[in-house]
């Protein structure tokens, strides 16, 4: 299958069912997004695919060809953080972490579509992504600052 | 291990009561200081003052050797030994360092003696002194019990103080300036005229110096960093993906592997793996106590293949359906399984005549499930054994991996890794023990082991089931005795027991969080009753606390209600501790108790303290046509000294939704002897759109500092539940709630 993640192309000889995530973390060595649960009830393995957020343990890698895929390493990076990564650093959102790539994928996808989303919107979009340490207060308030900074620019 | 060593051993207690027979030791062994482990690889040229800090010509490295799984803790034992030594964040790096007895636990005690973690009578610290003594000998390093602030406090802080002072004595003796006129800061001494000597600059002329002894500590009002909003060391690479987990370690020759043991927790019959092994990637079967392990070139490959195999397995070592353990904890409350009696103030039976208030509670089993799954890479040669995983307790570890690959303990290398969740998990070993036994058959190659979600909560150690009692007596509209009985397996006997230690004595959880409140009573009575071990169980954040203290908490309120009496005001009129007084009162202030609410709403209190915390939390909610909806907490506690506030506030919040989110919805069953719930769908705890607004103020009337992961856990659930009651009526004894009310 070829595809790309990050805007490089990439070509892999995998089974037809590999999830994305496992093509993305062992086959291409790209770990920011999270095996958690394995059948999308954590949110931790979030990406975008062709700009839409999903949840790479569901979609298998018959459907990648001709894709382009982005994961946390594409967004930003910690010299060039994207607006909704500055958020997270402001609001110190993390604890353990390991959700975090998942939620600031998702929470920048929301971001695409509703730039000045309520607490109400941020509730149904985020709702899947889990965080086992509890820092859900600090990512509604983190997504609303970077709709702000977003919004500015 | 030495004679001295093994006589503690035996008498070592973890968790629990103290000393078994008395004291094996001299003062001399006690005050004998570890070795520093930083000296047995230190490079010509390179500095070590103390296990905690090394530095070179090029770089200042700081030992952390509390596990992080999330709490924080890099950042906050940098910053302890930072604000000393006289260097920012970003001019050092953070090294978890190597297992070792110097790093052991000065605070583990407080938790392992019989007494409130708040009574500081001649008789506990008598007990403390005798138990830090134990684990000062056995050199036990480990994370846990809300302890990592109390044991680095003034520890890592006199740590960055003898490296300061022996710095500048390095640079007296290079410029011949006195030590008196040299200051420091930013990794640099400086001389009168201005001149910065680069701290890296000094480490050779250091390293010929015996480390300064006699440092006196900063006084607080002097403080640059402590009680000041910290960024922490891996805030930008947790928020960028960057951050690598023992989960993502990737190593040359690398052979994946996943495991699929006894889901009820006994042995393997038979299997049959021959489809497996024909799948691609697939390299090998392999057993592994109570299981099987398929090696593999690909993790879900593994994971895929493990499907593949059938098994038999032997039948479950406790009652196969959840009604029998319930059954065997309903026939605990007996003289004969009387663990003991925590309090007995008064006169109860006397007091416990005529229309008494009586009811009856339930915690369930819940698992950890923290969302990084268990995982652990493992290399065995000859010469040693090297680990990558990231653990709780690093020496026992070693002596856990040792036991199966022949060496001794001091062979085995561990890289600690960041931790992706915890609450309890990464005490345990198994995982690493399957890694271990699997490695050993392939000597020479690292070996990554990855459980899948399900294999996580089906083999996972859950916070253990307890039952209450509470019988009650109202006279003229107050509360004139409590009589409260508990029944619950011991955790701390299951948990030490995989780790061949055993418990003489009570088990101070089964009653944690009920008996040491601050509540003066005409009569309270406290009683603990041991159940037979049950399914496997292991601390989950606050151990004994969310259950007891659910109990303690709800049935003070339904006697409160009985009385006719405010909630708030009832509580704060029983309670004589300062302390514990204070911190009710602030709660009362903040949450504006009392102020008029909609008729469909309520608001509930409750007050536990858990790791020598007193925390009161005010729940509100509103019963909405959906289910019931938590619209805030409020939440005040003194844990002394804050150290970061930022910090302070997210583990406060977290700690509250982890309780909110359990006590909404989570158990684990047992049917046909294996776990019902094996993943997120079935035990989902707190989501965003369920979260409360979360309002936190810390007070700082403690002299001693304490730990945040724990105390903030326990109120949660009898606080929500008791707002429940206010707004509905419904008065619910049995966790999750969800069993009997809906949510939103």
């Amino acid at each position: 299958m070829k595809f790309t993640v990050n805007g490089t192309e990439q070509n892999v000889d995998v089974e037809d069912d590999m999830p994305l995530l496992w093509v993305l973390r062992e086959e291409l060595g790209i770990t920011g997004p999270k095996y958690g649960c394995g059948i999308a009830q954590c949110g931790a393995c979030t990406v975008h695919l062709d700009g839409v957020a999903v949840r790479s343990c569901q979609v298998p890698a018959s459907s990648l060809d001709g894709s382009a895929v982005t994961t946390i390493e594409g967004l930003g990076t910690p010299e060039s953080l994207h607006a909704v990564q500055a958020a997270w650093v402001q609001h110190q959102v993390a604890q353990c972490g390991y959700c975090q790539s998942g939620q600031i994928m998702q929470a920048a996808s929301l971001l695409e579509t509703n730039p000045a989303p309520t607490d109400e919107d941020i509730d149904f979009v985020m709702a899947g992504n889990l965080c086992r340490c509890g820092t859900y207060p600090r990512i509604r308030a983190a997504i609303h600052s970077a709709a702000k900074a977003l919004n500015k620019g | 291990m030495s004679r001295i060593g093994k006589i503690a051993r035996r008498t070592f207690l973890f968790g629990s009561v103290a000393v078994a027979g008395g004291v094996a030791f001299g003062v001399y062994a006690v005050r004998k200081p570890h070795d520093n482990p930083l000296k047995a690889k230190l490079a010509a040229g390179a500095a070590t003052f103390n296990p905690w800090v090394l530095i070179d010509s090029t770089k200042i490295t700081l030992i952390t050797p509390h596990a992080d799984k999330g709490q924080g803790v890099v950042s906050s034992q940098a910053a302890l030994i930072a604000e000393e030594l006289d260097v920012e964040f970003g001019q050092f790096e953070t090294s978890f360092g190597q297992p070792s007895p110097a790093y052991w636990n000065t605070a583990m005690a407080e938790e392992a003696v019989p007494f409130r973690a708040t009574d500081n009578g001649f008789a506990a610290e008598t007990m403390r002194d005798v138990m830090g003594g134990v684990m000062k000998l056995l050199g036990f390093q480990g994370t846990g019990g809300s302890t990592t602030i109390p044991d680095s406090f003034e520890k890592l802080r006199r740590a960055g103080a003898i490296a300061r002072e022996t710095l500048k004595l390095a640079a007296s003796q290079e410029t011949g300036v006195p030590v008196e006129q040299l200051t420091t800061a930013n990794g640099t001494v400086l001389l009168p005229d201005g001149t910065a000597l680069p701290y890296t600059a000094l480490a050779a002329t250091a390293a010929t110096l015996d480390p300064v002894g006699d440092v006196t500590l900063r006084a607080p009002d002097t403080w640059r960093m402590i009680g000041k909003p910290m960024q922490r060391l891996d805030i930008v690479a947790k928020s960028t993906g960057t951050q690598t987990y023992g989960v993502d370690v990737d190593l040359p020759g690398m052979v994946h592997a996943t495991v699929c043991t006894n889901p009820r927790r006994s042995a393997l019959n038979s299997f049959d793996a021959s489809a497996a092994l024909k799948m691609r990637g697939i390299t090998d079967v392999v057993e592994v106590t109570n299981g099987l392990a398929v090696l593999a070139d690909n993790t879900w490959r593994a994971m895929q293949a493990m499907q593949a195999i059938e098994f038999d397995w032997a039948a479950a070592p406790y009652p196969p359906e959840q009604d029998g353990h319930w059954t065997a904890l309903e026939a605990s409350f007996t003289e004969e399984a009387r663990d003991n009696t925590w309090v007995d103030n008064g006169d109860v039976e006397t007091a416990l005549t005529g229309d008494l208030i009586e009811a009856e509670y339930r915690s369930p089993y819940v698992a950890h499930a923290p969302l990084e799954p268990l995982n652990a890479i493992v290399l065995v040669e000859d010469a040693h054994v090297t680990v990558w995983t990231g653990h709780q307790f690093p020496r026992q570890l070693q002596v856990e991996v040792a036991k199966i690959t022949g060496h001794d303990a001091d062979q085995v290398v561990l890289h600690n890794q960041y931790i992706g969740g915890s609450f309890g998990h990464r005490l345990e070993f198994e995982h690493v023990k399957q890694a271990a036994e699997i490695a050993n058959r392939r000597r020479g190659t690292p070996v990554k082991l990855t459980y899948s979600r399900e294999e996580d909560f089906l083999q996972d150690f859950p916070r253990h089931i307890s039952i209450g009692r509470g019988r009650g007596k109202i006279e003229n509209g107050q509360i004139t005795a409590i009589d409260l009985q508990m029944a619950a397996p011991s955790v701390i006997a299951s948990q030490t027991g995989r780790i061949g230690l055993s418990v003489p004595g009570p088990d101070s959880q089964i009653a944690a969080g009920a008996w040491n409140n601050p509540y003066t009573l005409p009569a309270f009575r406290m009683r603990a009753y041991r159940a037979p071990e049950l399914a496997p169980t292991s601390s989950w954040r606050s151990v004994g606390a969310p259950g007891a203290g659910f109990v303690f908490d709800t049935f003070l309120d339904e006697m409160i209600h009985a009385a006719g009496a405010d909630p708030m005001a009832e509580r704060i009129r029983l309670m004589d501790n300062q302390i514990a007084r204070a911190v009710i009162e602030t709660v009362a202030e903040m949450s504006d108790w009392g102020a008029p609410l909609a008729p469909n709403q309520g608001k509930g209190v409750a007050f536990v303290e858990s790791f020598g915390v007193p925390v009161a939390e005010v729940v509100q909610v509103t019963a909405t046509d959906q289910g019931i909806r938590i619209d805030n907490v409020w939440a005040a506690l003194d844990a002394g000294t804050v150290v970061d506030p930022i910090n302070y506030e997210n583990l406060v919040q977290g700690g509250i939704v982890f309780g909110l989110g359990h006590a909404l919805n989570c158990e684990i069953t047992y049917a046909d002897g294996r776990a019902e719930q094996e993943n997120y769908h079935a035990h989902e705890a707190m989501r965003i759109h369920q979260c409360p607004v979360i309002e936190v103020k810390a007070l700082e009337n403690q002299s001693k500092i304490r730990g945040l992961g724990e105390p903030p856990v326990p109120p949660a659930a009898p606080a929500l539940g008791n707002a429940i009651f206010a707004a509905t009526g419904q008065r619910i004894r049995e966790m999750p709630l969800n069993r009997h009310i809906d949510f939103v």
